[in-house]
């Protein structure tokens, strides 16, 4: 194989894994869609890649599925969502930027040292993408405990998604690949309509213990 | 045609044929007697698997002792549960707490989540079963948020995040099988059947599967309610109808186990990995011990019981993370035996609630004086769930913890204790509930009483006597389990 067949491969698995670091210190909602969309297109260009490296045709499906949908139509969605709720001027409350990053970091490290410890028996380019794979999906995790916005949340889980996508079409013949990514993509389009319908802003809307306890049915 | 007359094909054709119908039909009523109708045919068809197992040529669906024991519980709950569903939404629309339009789309949902898990039970492709698994937890979203009240929401939004992640995770972990698979099993759907990872799982790549199993194990873990993962399990069961508390609580949690089985199966076939007993036996054991301490606590007669359920489920994650033939044996009996009673219990509980008009368990009170019929039905299904003999969760208990005292005695007193303290928050709540002086409203109870009989007889007759065929059949089911 030609060695910058694999190598662009990894370029690709390592952007995605970079856009997941810049959502996490992102705290405004515009930038941080617009860079979950390129974190997307991204990923349509890697799975593009792996249609045409794998000789599998069906990837094809799932690229053109990830850039109609996760690159313009749920940005374009989220953009229309944030200007309804009028939350696109908030500035959310990071859980300090510094140790955010530095769990990241941590995480990356971790994905990193359980992958590469699998004996060779997996190929070798695969193993690598997988290892970008648990990182962005271990970032996402990360972005979700940390953001208490409905929106970033659901941001979160989107961008955990790119990575279990990144994993499914990196690792060579797996089959299902389209159909997950389908069932997937109603997986979103439903958190989407989810936040649209019903007005979520943000999880709990106060610390208010009291409330917490009348939610959760404590009080006699 | 050789297709329609296959058993394991008509039960995914029969619901999804039937949520089509469903949500075609504006009239309520007869769009009710129709999910009864569909859900009753279901069941015929699970009865006929147990005679007539064969299934479409193909890689797809497999029938083995294994998942037809689960299809078959589901299969009966869903038909029960409907036929309660039936006269709980009537008396639900009566009140104006639903309307027409959600009942449409109530029992068109209500389908669909029964053609999803029997798809999971039935498929024998493992990225299939989590598509059909994720399917089915949506369907229960849109379920559990039917009331569009401020909690339900809540508690419908919190439900799909964390159901979400631990899919999420679960999908990761299946892709790891995948590559651990890889280079034995070659490409395609046949690659990842329940028989080919199995029959090959000596090859696979031992790293690589013991990181998959802990994805696995963590991912359908939060599907199956296993504490710390359980946070959305007590909400949902709260904030949704009651049929749908019932089916989570029956039917629902048992595929997230059965899922977990299935990738334990392949990794005790692998003898190189860790080993998945032991992991499943501390969430398990965890479980138990919190859901008991946290009963004490609970205000709200639904809640109450949700946590009764993680409770049980970890009980099951326990014995079947024991393993050996008895240890798996007492699991699937408890595993059966906790559906009967606990949907059971969720659709006594619906009727109370719509008599009493509240779910908080300081606002009923003596309901063996004002409702006897309703009160001493409700004792004995608190007798039931606590393990009291006659009933067939003594059996299963009594079976777990003798199996666990072989084999660890240390665990099983840990077992014991957490069925003791458990024990007392259930004669605390039913001392609350069913004596002293009647509370709230005293109007009579309008619906039938008949699912709950059913639940209670079978639970009844299995904890009096297990006839040798279904003793026979277990067994085999144990024996695939490892």
């Amino acid at each position: 194989m030609i060695p910058l067949v694999p190598d662009i491969a990894h370029f690709l698995a390592g952007l995605l894994v970079l856009l997941s670091f810049v959502q996490l210190y992102q705290s405004r909602l515009p930038p941080l869609i617009s860079i979950f969309a390129a974190q997307s297109l991204a990923l349509a260009t890697f799975v593009a890649w792996q249609a045409q490296i794998q000789h599998a045709p069906h990837l094809v499906i799932t690229a053109g599925i990830t850039l109609i949908f996760k690159v313009m139509i749920i940005p374009l969605a989220l953009h229309g969502l944030i200007r309804s709720l009028k939350i696109h001027r908030t500035v959310e409350t990071v859980v300090g930027i510094g140790p955010a990053m530095m769990t990241g970091m941590a995480l990356v490290g971790l994905s990193m040292a359980l992958m590469m410890r699998t004996s060779a028996a997996v190929d070798v380019v695969v193993r690598e993408d997988i290892a970008f794979a648990l990182s962005v999906v271990l970032l996402g995790l990360l972005m979700m405990v940390t953001r208490r916005n409905a929106v970033s949340q659901a941001i979160g889980f989107m961008s955990l998604e790119n990575g279990l996508v990144l994993a499914g079409t990196g690792a060579k013949g797996m089959p299902l690949v389209v159909e997950i990514s389908v069932a997937f993509s109603v997986l979103i389009a439903f958190i989407v309509v989810g936040i649209f319908i019903f007005r979520i802003r943000e999880r709990f809307d106060t610390v208010d213990i009291a409330v917490l306890d009348r939610f959760r049915g404590e009080r006699p | 045609m050789n297709m329609l007359l296959s058993p394991a094909a008509d039960m995914l054709l029969i619901p999804i044929a039937a949520a089509a119908l469903l949500a075609a039909i504006p009239f309520y009523r007869l769009s009710a007697w129709i999910n009864v109708l569909a859900s009753l045919a279901t069941f015929v068809a699970a009865l006929a698997l147990l005679v007539w197992p064969t299934v479409p040529t193909g890689h797809l669906i497999q029938v083995d002792d294994l998942n037809i024991v689960f299809l078959l519980l589901n299969a009966l709950i869903g038909f029960t549960a409907s036929l309660f569903g039936k006269s709980y939404l009537a008396h639900e629309l009566e009140t104006g707490r639903l309307l027409p339009a959600h009942l449409r789309f109530y029992h068109a949902v209500y389908q669909i989540l029964m053609c999803m898990m029997n798809l999971a039970l039935l498929t024998s492709v493992a990225g299939l079963m989590w598509v059909a698994i994720e399917i089915a937890t949506l369907a229960t979203v849109l379920m559990v948020g039917i009331y569009r009240t401020h909690e339900a929401l809540e508690a419908a939004w919190k439900y799909f995040i964390l159901g979400s992640v631990g899919i999420a995770l679960a999908l990761f972990g299946t892709i790891l099988v995948y590559l651990a698979a890889q280079a034995s099993v070659g490409a395609g759907l046949a690659a990842m059947s329940w028989s080919t990872l199995t029959s090959h799982a000596a090859h696979f790549d031992p790293a690589m599967l013991n990181i998959a199993f802990v994805f696995l194990l963590l991912g359908y873990g939060t599907k199956a309610g296993l504490v710390p993962l359980h946070a959305w399990l007590p909400d949902a069961h709260a904030e949704g109808p009651t049929p749908v508390s019932a089916i989570l609580s029956g039917l629902l949690l048992n595929l997230a186990i059965y899922a977990i089985l299935r990738f334990k199966i392949v990794l005790t076939a692998s003898h190189a990995t860790i080993a998945a007993g032991p992991m499943m036996m501390t969430l398990g054991l965890v479980s138990v011990l919190v859901a008991a301490l946290m009963l004490y606590r609970r205000r709200d007669i639904k809640r109450f019981f949700a946590y009764s359920s993680i409770e049980h489920i970890g009980i099951i994650a326990f014995a079947f993370g024991l393993g050996g033939p008895l240890a798996n044996f007492a699991g699937l009996l408890h595993m059966t035996m906790h559906s009967l009673t606990k949907s059971g219990i969720f659709f006594t509980v619906g009727h109370i609630v719509s008599i009493k008009h509240t779910q908080k368990i300081a606002h009923i009170g003596g309901l063996t004086i004002s409702h006897p019929r309703l009160g001493w039905l409700f004792v004995a299904c608190i007798a039931a769930i606590a393990g009291l003999p006659p009933f067939g969760v003594f059996t299963s208990e009594f079976l777990v913890v003798s199996s666990a005292f072989m084999q660890n005695p240390l665990l099983a007193a840990v077992l014991v204790i957490g069925l003791l303290i458990s024990l007392g928050a259930l004669f605390l709540r039913l001392n609350d509930i069913a004596f002293g002086e009647p509370k709230g409203s005293l109007t009579p109870n309008k619906m039938s009483y008949f699912p709950e009989l059913v639940h209670l007889a079978l639970v009844l007759a299995a904890g009096i006597f297990i006839p040798s065929q279904l003793a026979s059949w277990f067994q085999h089911a144990a024996k695939l389990l490892g």
